[in-house]
């Protein structure tokens, strides 16, 4: 198996040119504070009195400074025209070495390069190249910004890439769908002792139970009603207790299976501390029948039982949901199950760390995990912007990553300080393209008011 | 008689990367390279370091066996190209085996280009175009007191300043009235012949040898104007020329170098050349040339291994840019693009005698159709990207002159994302 790597991200909508970055790898590499010798080089995009670049620094979200670093190429040039075979790419680390020993000094590299990311030190006379300080990167805990991030995503498929994937190959899900990464991801780290029960909705629609008589997984996989996985799952995983076999009992169930009819088994196992990990797959909404709106459905949005235009009900115009959705994780805090923990595909790093604690408490307890699913056909979103509707939703505080014990109580995994507004949300789907000013006015208050509320939770639990 | 689905014919640059292309698309196709040179692949780039002594020899390869092997590759050193049979798909090794292929790349470099100079064949003399070429001068030098370098190329005149720097009394004759012409214009050329001047090589430029012979030292040469030199150390570095010897026949048309399309097709089925044996389209002229540097090697070489595995994200070669860059004396140039300046073309420079940077830049209709510095860092790689783009700096030329390197990252981070 192929490696996958860290980088060093840069997101040019926060960066102000500081040059925080430059000092730091400055110092790290030469010890000095001049910015020609940084690796890492911000650069001006443009003189702002030239129309073509002033127009280019308008462009919405983005701002005047761009960045001259190593890209670490997996096809990199640099390496390809050294003629002396000073430049390799690192296979584990995947960072582009530069081997001093054998450089002559030819600059060829520099001429390869079309991203300024190799250059002359004239102090030292040899080029130089970021190396990502060894997996530790100097410039990024400097930027005050956000600008610079290292993203280390990457572990987890060289972690879990050359794990046993537990679903059948070709899932029957709509494209750009995140929930056969959800279920995949999930399945390979609980394990093949594995009990998985997945009521109807997306998750057995995209084939979990599988078709002409064979199930979808690897593991043992079953069909409850809608109304009773909880209580079912529950009654499997005791039989299995009683024999001696340690499984895990897992669900993956939707929004609508678990806040709506299925919501009195689901309570009801809670209560009883069943030992379970009850994962649901939030799309806000019955998106397998045909987009019927859910109690998780958040005000506003449209779906094809909250219409929109004049003469839905009652020759009354509609403007989708006129109900605000509820909060279903906060209801499972309630019940002081053993783990709660909100999670999203965009943060794939949380999303494991969670599921790790989850599987933990699930042998003693009740473990629930809400995990946020944008629906690219429901929600009605390009297809290759699932990640990026997700990862709104949580840099708008529309959701919060958080998670629960009764010991610690509540801890936000990731800052809900300095959200995004929540049109930046609102405007990357279809679903909520009708809205009022009122109404967007309504849905940020609503954010905020959310957000203060969970705060509270977090705050009292640490003595705030 | 053996069969390979891929054959290369050489195991440079261009030769590397078709290799690498080709098992970017097919992991499995049976790949053989077979190589005059006996060594594993090497660059010729790397030679006059390993003159210098700056780069130890067995530490210079490309490549080792254990990359062949990871790559399913039969590689096949000292087996150079005798003939090939282009009706037959069959290839003829110098030791008479023959090899037949579904897919051929000729990437078989050039040989050093001798002068017709005459007596040339009485006296002995090196030249540097292979590891032992270099091994056996980096010797030679050594015991060198009076030497000669015929050419004043950049392989010439590196071979000098090694020369020099080992104590030799160093002349360098030059047919052409400037050094280095081809590569650096007449003021670059000037510091870099004050450079080997003030450091006490002798320069003989626009200087013709008429005759050779050997004598007590070594060789005697005459030039054109009846002056004799004396060298116990002679180096041939007057140019290179693409090896086409085993084309005879073939039906494989060449001209100065095989003859190419965009993506590096000869004019004969299954055939493809790559590097510096090919001559492929130019960014700067209508007729195709040989651009016998590094980068197009590796780029046509890349180019001709998608078009042979039949890779569909193959884009047309957009044509050789001329890319050099040169040290000497502790000093650095870079040259990218071209040094032609016709008319209606406007040239900028500066030029700082103090601290010797010299930068010129020359631009068309508003875009940059060349740049050279000395003692001036600019990223060379982002140059050829404004050249190849051909990206409008009519607002900038003034801008960029001024900080190259600053305002080439400027101008090319407007194509980053």
């Amino acid at each position: 198996m192929g490696r996958a790597y860290s980088t060093i991200a840069f997101d040019p909508a926060k960066c102000d040119g500081c040059g925080d970055c430059m000092t730091a790898c400055a110092q790290a590499k030469t010890g000095t504070d001049d910015w020609a010798r940084s690796r890492i080089q911000i650069v001006g995009r443009g003189n702002a009195t030239q129309d073509a670049i002033r127009d280019a620094i308008e462009d919405a979200t983005e701002k005047a400074f761009e960045l001259a670093l190593c890209r670490q190429c997996a096809d990199p040039k640099c390496v390809t025209v050294c003629p002396a075979g000073a430049l390799a790419k690192d296979g584990a680390s995947g960072v582009i070495g530069w081997d001093a020993s054998k450089c002559v000094d030819c600059l060829l590299c520099t001429v390869g390069c079309a991203y300024g990311g190799i250059a002359l030190d004239e102090v030292s006379g040899h080029v130089s190249k970021c190396d990502t300080c060894d997996g530790k990167p100097a410039c990024v805990p400097v930027c005050s910004k956000g600008a610079l991030t290292y993203v280390t995503t990457a572990n987890i498929y060289n972690e879990v890439g050359d794990w046993e994937d537990l679903f059948a190959p070709g899932l029957a899900g709509c494209q750009g769908c995140n929930t056969e990464l959800l279920m995949r991801h999930t399945l390979r780290r609980v394990g093949p002792d594995t009990v998985l029960a997945t009521p109807p909705g997306c998750v057995p629609g995209m084939g979990s139970v599988g078709f002409n008589g064979t199930t979808g997984t690897k593991v043992p996989v079953f069909h409850p009603l809608l109304t009773n996985t909880a209580a079912m799952l529950a009654g499997v995983k005791r039989q299995f207790k009683r024999m001696g076999r340690d499984v895990t009992a897992l669900a993956i169930a939707g929004d609508g299976g678990a806040s709506d009819v299925g919501f009195q088994s689901l309570s009801g196992a809670a209560e009883r501390g069943e030992q379970m990990l009850f994962m649901v797959v939030d799309n806000e909404g019955y998106m397998n029948t045909g987009m019927q709106r859910s109690s998780c459905t958040p005000y506003g949005a449209w779906t094809s039982t909250t219409p929109i235009g004049a003469g839905c009900s009652a020759g009354q115009p509609a403007q989708g949901k006129t109900q605000d959705a509820k909060n279903l994780p906060l209801l499972m805090v309630n019940h002081r199950c053993a783990y709660v923990a909100t999670a999203s595909t965009a943060y794939m790093e949380d999303l494991y760390a969670k599921l790790d604690r989850a599987i933990e408490a699930s042998k003693t307890g009740f473990a629930y995990v809400h995990v946020y699913s944008p629906c690219t056909t429901g929600w009605r979103f390009p297809s290759d912007q699932n990640m990026e509707v997700a990862r709104k939703a949580v840099e708008t505080n529309f959701v919060m990553l958080w998670e629960f014990t009764p010991s610690e109580g509540l801890r936000f995994s990731r800052s809900v300080d300095d959200p995004l507004p929540v049109t930046d949300y609102l405007k990357a789907m279809g679903r909520f393209r009708h809205l009022s000013p009122e109404q967007i006015e309504h849905i940020q208050g609503k954010v905020v008011e959310n957000s203060k509320f969970i705060q509270r939770f977090s705050e009292q639990a640490h003595g705030g | 008689m053996e069969q390979t689905q891929y054959l290369i014919v050489g195991s440079s640059h261009a030769a590397l990367e078709a290799i690498s292309a080709i098992r970017m698309h097919d992991a499995t196709g049976t790949l053989t390279v077979v190589t005059r040179d006996a060594h594993l692949p090497y660059s010729p780039t790397v030679l006059p370091y390993v003159v210098s002594g700056k780069s130890a020899p067995e530490r210079v390869f490309l490549r080792d066996d254990d990359f062949f092997a990871r790559n399913a590759v039969s590689y096949r050193p000292g087996a150079g190209l005798a003939a090939l049979h282009a009706d037959s798909n069959t290839a003829e090794l110098a030791d008479g085996t023959r090899l037949g292929y579904d897919k051929l790349l000729l990437a078989t470099g050039t040989s050093p280009a001798i002068p017709p100079i005459p007596g040339i064949d009485t006296v002995s003399y090196h030249v540097l175009r292979t590891l032992d070429d270099a091994l056996g001068l980096r010797d030679a030098i050594a015991q060198s007191r009076q030497a000669v370098v015929l050419g004043a190329g950049l392989v010439g005149m590196h071979a000098a300043e090694n020369l020099v720097k080992a104590g030799a009394s160093v002349t360098i004759v030059e047919m052409s009235d400037q050094l280095t012409a081809g590569y650096f214009d007449k003021v670059a050329a000037q510091m870099i012949e004050q450079a080997f001047t003030d450091n006490g090589a002798k320069i003989l430029t626009g200087s013709r040898v008429v005759r050779l012979e050997p004598s007590p030292v070594g060789a005697r040469l005459t030039l054109a104007n009846g002056t004799t030199l004396e060298a116990d150390l002679l180096l041939v570095a007057t140019g290179v020329k693409p090896n086409l010897e085993y084309l005879n026949g073939s039906g494989v048309a060449f001209d100065h170098g095989i003859l190419v399309d965009d993506t590096m097709r000869t004019s004969v089925a299954n055939v493809w050349a790559a590097g510096d044996c090919a001559q492929a389209k130019h960014f700067f002229s209508p007729t195709p040339r040989v651009n016998a540097i590094l980068p197009s090697a590796t780029e046509q070489g890349r180019l001709a291994g998608m078009a042979m595995a039949g890779d569909a994200g193959i884009k047309p070669y957009p044509g050789g840019v001329p890319l050099n860059t040169y040290h000497f004396f502790g000093r650095h140039a870079i040259s990218v693009g071209s040094s032609e300046a016709p008319e209606g073309s406007e040239v900028l420079t500066r030029f700082d005698e103090k601290t010797g940077r010299y930068l010129k830049a020359i631009f068309r209709d508003g875009r940059l159709a060349g740049i050279f510095g000395v003692n001036e860092f600019f990223d060379g790689g982002i140059m050829c990207q404004l050249i190849v783009r051909r990206m409008d700096l009519t607002a900038d030329k003034e801008r960029l002159v001024a900080d190259p390197l600053k305002v080439g990252r400027e101008l090319m981070s407007r194509t980053w994302r």
